[in-house]
């Protein structure tokens, strides 16, 4: 029972004045939790995962709110705005959708992907289930296509060390490219360094190279690589090119309209991080 | 110019690409997390955590047994809710209802304002809303925590995946598990829930039949009915055990009925094949119970009583102003329920019942307090009760006014229980359905289906229980 108790660190510990508050190296203390104040922010952060690994939980650790959360899927289905200082900046965040794939066409999964790649957040934050670590990283590999500027949060590493699991998660950060964060955020355990994580990437402080997936065989690949050189022609600064060249080889209706209706034109109007993360697919 | 060409340039590569590309890419995904999670996970042999999961997803999930703890672990919240509540319920009524309005006609005594403005607000508007929150913050306060408890704990999905079979059978998406289970919070989040699940005609299927999840408006009708008629035929000590397996018994015709008509859309109107798809279980995890009861008090119990209360101030106004303006020799209410009455007889109810339908249209919290309302005004002058004013009441006064003033039987109740769960969605909820849907067939489908279905059901019970000279 007596774990069930809030632990201390659950509210802002009020040591704001004393020397480890204010120290630089304690993170979780500089969190400022801004509810659902999002005026003024430097930077857009997007929260995507599968269904039922934590995403809400983060959530609400890192803004303060209390949005539901349930143990099972589909309790998100539209996206919840909150905010949160972190150091000298402020960061809106954007609680997506749990999700199992970009690829599906349902409405909750269109609004995931839509805001990766459309609302081209600074960051993306995959929270990612360690229990069940193969099915989630099919949607990380899929994000990485869309978006380089990825944290990778490995929630629940508690219950995979009950489980008998031991992850290694700089081996994982090596494969993937991007930086990724063992967490338990029920506990709040793992979120000084998820927020340090999410600073570096807004600030381009560390360089992810998102892993690029061959598709399928040579021609596919050929085919993937012709039409996203085209793209770019066409769209100069447009990110994630090669993505949106596979989207169209499939006859994705939305991604297809992107491109009829002046979507395209209006990303390729080069947001500065738009052009930086065009280098991570390299 | 450029948009078309590259869509016809995409066209033409694909053409020059392999049938079953699109297969390959996902594939060639796969094999890829695959490799990257074999290298970066070891495992131990040494789950003993494992096994109890197992073990406990092999009795919960078990296709008879799995219906058994379902039935027993719903029946015990019911239970805990109703035994528990009565004392805090008649309480809070002697406190608001009984000393608070008391107090309140002496404070507002000596003040010249007219009988018409201290009857509007405080006969009218406080009365209603003392009601509401004495009758429904108890057992509120008591079951949406232990229903929270068994969300944390993970024991949803589990009934989510017992049902899902069902649903399969029924022609429908199992995921309208998981949209009918947020139903039983609130009929417009379960509407909204719908849209994970991605073919339009199983989704229109999930939002017709949400209504007949029973939502939190709902419950403290089925309670209440379930305590002061079923539960009084009972021994007082198997009382409270008797009214609970009463309100779970309406809960699980409510599936039963969303599983039927789910089916019958399926092979009528919505005829088409149900999508396959992995309904994964989470773990179990410990209930975080200390938050649990902070988040379920503070974002569900008082959130659901803050709408109870905005609904039932207006609507108590509303009550006291037709049974107050008098058109003819008789107020506006005696007309409309003079009206109603015929069709209330053939259904088992009355035309109070009726009434109370048509005014709580915004909010199903209100229908018991309406009820009350109308039925000491209209009826027999037991309490002395002045027109629109409602007098404190306990449990057992409640039973006495119903039956006495109401002419209510055990009929009435049962068929009130029934016409709870099957009557038509609230008005937030029909709004919703027109937001998800768009469309002025599907609303209104959904609307009409459930109340047709209602007066058909109560009207058969009646007259059954009549031929057969229950009552």
């Amino acid at each position: 029972m007596a774990e069930d108790l809030p632990t201390p660190s659950a509210s802002p510990p009020p040591a704001a004045n004393t020397a480890c508050g204010t120290c630089v190296f304690n993170n979780a203390a500089q969190l400022r939790a801004l509810g659902v104040d999002v005026s003024g922010h430097d930077h857009v952060v997007a929260l995507a995962g599968n269904p039922n690994t934590g995403k809400s939980t983060v959530f609400n650790a890192l803004t303060g709110l209390r949005q539901h959360v349930g143990n099972w899927p589909g309790k998100t289905v539209t996206g919840a705005e909150g905010g949160f200082g972190y150091r000298q900046r402020h960061y809106k965040l954007i609680d997506l959708p749990g999700t199992y794939s970009l690829l599906s066409d349902s409405q909750d999964e269109d609004v995931a992907r839509d805001f990766l790649l459309f609302g081209q957040p600074d960051v993306t934050v995959v929270v990612v289930d360690a229990t069940r670590l193969q099915r989630n990283l099919n949607l990380v590999l899929q994000i990485l296509q869309v978006t380089g500027r990825v944290v990778v949060a490995l929630n629940l590493v508690d219950e995979a060390h009950r489980h008998g699991l031991a992850l290694d998660q700089r081996h994982l950060a090596r494969e993937l490219g991007v930086p990724v964060v063992p967490m338990t955020a029920r506990n709040r355990q793992g979120l000084d360094t998820l927020l340090e994580a999410i600073e570096q990437v807004a600030l381009g402080t560390v360089a992810t190279r998102a892993r690029r997936v061959r598709h399928g065989d040579d021609r596919t690949e050929h085919a993937v690589s012709e039409l996203a050189a085209r793209l770019r022609r066409d769209h100069p600064g447009l990110a994630n090119t090669r993505w949106i060249a596979l989207r169209l080889l499939e006859g994705d209706p939305g991604i297809e309209r992107a491109v009829t209706d002046g979507t395209l034109d209006r990303l390729s109007g080069a947001t500065p991080h738009a052009v930086s993360s065009e280098t991570t697919g390299t | 110019m450029t948009s078309s060409s590259i869509l016809d340039h995409a066209a033409r590569l694909r053409d020059g690409l392999p049938e079953g590309f699109r297969d390959e890419v996902v594939e060639s995904l796969y094999s890829d997390a695959a490799r990257i999670t074999e290298t970066s996970v070891t495992e131990r042999h040494d789950g003993t955590k494992l096994t109890l999961d197992r073990l406990l997803d092999r009795a919960l999930t078990h296709r008879v047994w799995g219906f058994v703890a379902m039935g027993l672990l719903f029946f015990g919240v019911f239970w805990f809710t109703i035994s528990g509540a009565a004392g805090p319920s008649s309480l809070l009524s002697n406190v608001l209802v009984d000393y608070g309005h008391s107090r309140l006609h002496a404070l507002v005594a000596p003040l010249p304002t007219p009988d018409w403005v201290t009857g509007l607000l405080l006969d009218g508007v406080y009365l209603s809303t003392a009601w509401v929150v004495a009758v429904m913050l108890p057992p509120m306060a008591i079951f949406f925590p232990l229903f929270t408890l068994l969300e944390d704990f993970g024991y949803l999905p589990r009934v989510a995946f017992n049902l899902d079979r069902l649903f399969a059978k029924a022609g429908a998406h199992g995921k309208q598990s998981l949209s009918m289970m947020m139903g039983y919070g609130c009929n417009a989040a379960g509407v909204t829930a719908t849209r994970i699940i991605d073919s339009r005609r199983e989704r229109l299927i999930a939002i017709i039949t949400n209504n007949f999840s029973v939502c939190n408006g709902r419950w403290p009708t089925l309670i209440l009915m379930g305590t002061i008629f079923i539960g009084a035929l009972a021994p007082p000590a198997l009382a409270g055990v008797i009214a609970a397996a009463s309100v779970v018994t309406v809960a699980f015709l409510g599936v039963l009925v969303t599983l039927l008509v789910s089916w019958t859309l399926s092979k009528t109107v919505l005829r088409g094949h149900s999508s396959t798809y992995s309904l994964e279980l989470p773990p179990y995890r410990p209930p975080k119970v200390w938050r649990t009861l902070y988040t379920s008090l503070i974002d569900r119990t008082l959130k659901v009583l803050r709408r109870a209360v905005v609904m039932a101030a207006p609507a108590g106004a509303v009550v006291w102003l037709i049974s107050n303006v008098t058109i003819a020799d008789a107020s506006i209410a005696a007309h409309l329920v003079g009206a109603l009455d015929p069709l209330g007889w053939v259904l088992g109810l009355n035309g109070i019942i009726l009434l109370a339908y048509l005014v709580a249209i915004p909010a199903n919290e209100i229908i018991i307090p309406t009820i009350l309302m109308l039925t000491m005004t209209l009826g027999t002058n037991l309490f002395d009760a002045q027109q629109g004013v409602m007098l404190e009441l306990g449990t057992a006064q409640t039973h006495t006014v119903l039956t006495q003033a109401g002419g209510w039987t055990l009929l009435t109740a049962v068929n009130l229980m029934l016409f709870s769960l099957l009557h038509n969605p609230c008005s937030t909820t029909i709004l919703t359905i027109w937001n998800e849907t768009k469309s002025p067939k599907w609303t209104t489908v959904a609307t009409l289906l459930p109340i047709g279905l209602g007066f058909a059901v109560t009207g058969l019970t009646a007259t059954v229980a009549r031929l057969a000279g229950w009552a």
